[in-house]
């Protein structure tokens, strides 16, 4: 079975991806992971995964252009420059 | 060529990464294997040189530090595998190519250990030599391969420290301890010196070409030499090269290495190579029943 290794430098910091090995069952994945990942005090907490329990998305077509949800999908320009103007503080 | 591998090519000479999952031309991918396994046969041969000496450390704190520094190896060949087998060569196959010698190990690691001096001039000189070459790997194009070589930087980087301090503790004993270092240093110049092979120029090496490595090897070789041999000669430490000093641009000029002797060495006939292999046969066949009986729990 291949494992999956995701490790925490420090508390409060993301898991990030470490790498992956062989073990023939979760109790010598525990015990590799220790080894492979955390002999020296270099990872706080560890997260150790079967790789086939790991689901995989790496497409995000984006059809219908929902870009309503996207900060990209405002421009406030012109209309905040007529407000200004209806409102009599536009500068300069 | 293709246009596909074209802007593949493009991709990764701009600085692009490429991941398992994603396209890649079959050459590149058979580069990578090819390349990859070779580091991870050289991690687990490496550490036969060192083997010698567990047994015969001179105190404890050493015998320790020796085998926490094998460990640490033999570690690496397995991160080093796993991306060798993501890339769609089993780790069975290539233990099997290794010990039949189809393919290929570092070339210092074909050499025999004769003295306690000789682990120190490794694992301070070697894994120097080592850590240079491993970070260029770190820009590597190939995104996984990259990643490991994080870890196995910031490990050499211990090792790096218990060779030196091994050396210095026996430069600064007895005579005879001395002797056994300076010994030792005149026997390892040569392998050192082949080390980051030929001086190929980056743009006619294939393996620069697709950014696999970002270094060319004879500025990895400069690399060396300018941050080592003043920390050799600091110690009243004398190298066998006469030719060897650094000129007014700042570049080392040294005697051309052998070059064919390093063809020779990696393809089989240095002095310990058949030894090595033959070792590394009898522990495969060994620990065989160890692998039967961790493949019936995981079954």
């Amino acid at each position: 079975m291949i494992f999956e290794v995701f490790r925490q430098e420090r508390k409060g910091q993301a898991f990030m991806h470490g790498g992956s090995f062989h073990a023939p069952n979760r109790e010598f994945a525990d015990a590799y992971a220790r080894e492979f990942y955390a002999r020296r005090g270099e990872s706080v907490a560890l997260w150790v995964v079967p790789r086939e329990e790991i689901v995989e998305i790496d497409e995000f077509p984006d059809e219908f252009d929902l870009k309503y949800r996207r900060v990209d999908g405002y421009s406030i320009k012109a209309r905040l420059k007529e407000a200004r103007e209806r409102a009599g503080t536009l500068q300069g | 060529m293709d246009p596909r591998t074209h802007d593949f090519l493009e991709f990764v000479q701009g600085g692009g990464q490429v991941e398992t999952g994603d396209w890649m031309p079959d050459e590149y991918r058979a580069r990578l294997i090819k390349f990859i396994e070779m580091h991870g046969n050289s991690e687990l041969m490496g550490v036969l040189p060192e083997r010698d000496w567990i047994l015969r450390a001179p105190t404890l704190q050493r015998k320790l530090a020796l085998t926490a520094k094998i460990q640490d190896e033999v570690g690496h060949c397995q991160l080093i595998y796993r991306v060798v087998e993501d890339l769609g060569k089993p780790r069975e196959a290539c233990l099997d190519d290794l010990i039949s010698g189809k393919s290929k190990f570092h070339n210092v690691f074909h050499y025999p250990t004769r003295s306690w001096g000789d682990v120190g001039v490794i694992a301070w000189l070697v894994d120097a030599a080592a850590i240079i070459s491993q970070k260029a790997l770190l820009k590597c194009s190939y995104a996984p391969y990259a990643r490991v070589m994080k870890k196995v930087c910031w490990e050499e980087s211990f090792h790096i420290l218990h060779g030196r301090d091994t050396v210095l503790a026996m430069v600064t004993g007895t005579p005879e301890q001395f002797e056994l270092v300076q010994e030792a240093l005149l026997r390892w110049w040569e392998p050192l010196m082949h080390f980051h092979g030929t001086p190929i120029p980056a743009e006619e090496d294939p393996m620069f070409v697709w950014r696999i490595k970002s270094q060319a090897n004879e500025d990895a070789r400069q690399q060396f030499l300018d941050g080592y041999v003043p920390q050799i000669l600091e110690l009243g430490l004398e190298l066998p090269d006469q030719k060897l000093r650094k000129n007014e641009d700042g570049v080392w000029e040294y005697t051309e290495p052998d070059w064919d002797k390093l063809m020779a060495v990696v393809t089989g006939h240095g002095p310990a190579s058949q030894e090595r292999l033959a070792f590394r046969r009898l522990s495969r066949a060994d620990v065989d029943w160890v692998s039967r009986a961790m493949l019936s729990e995981a079954a």
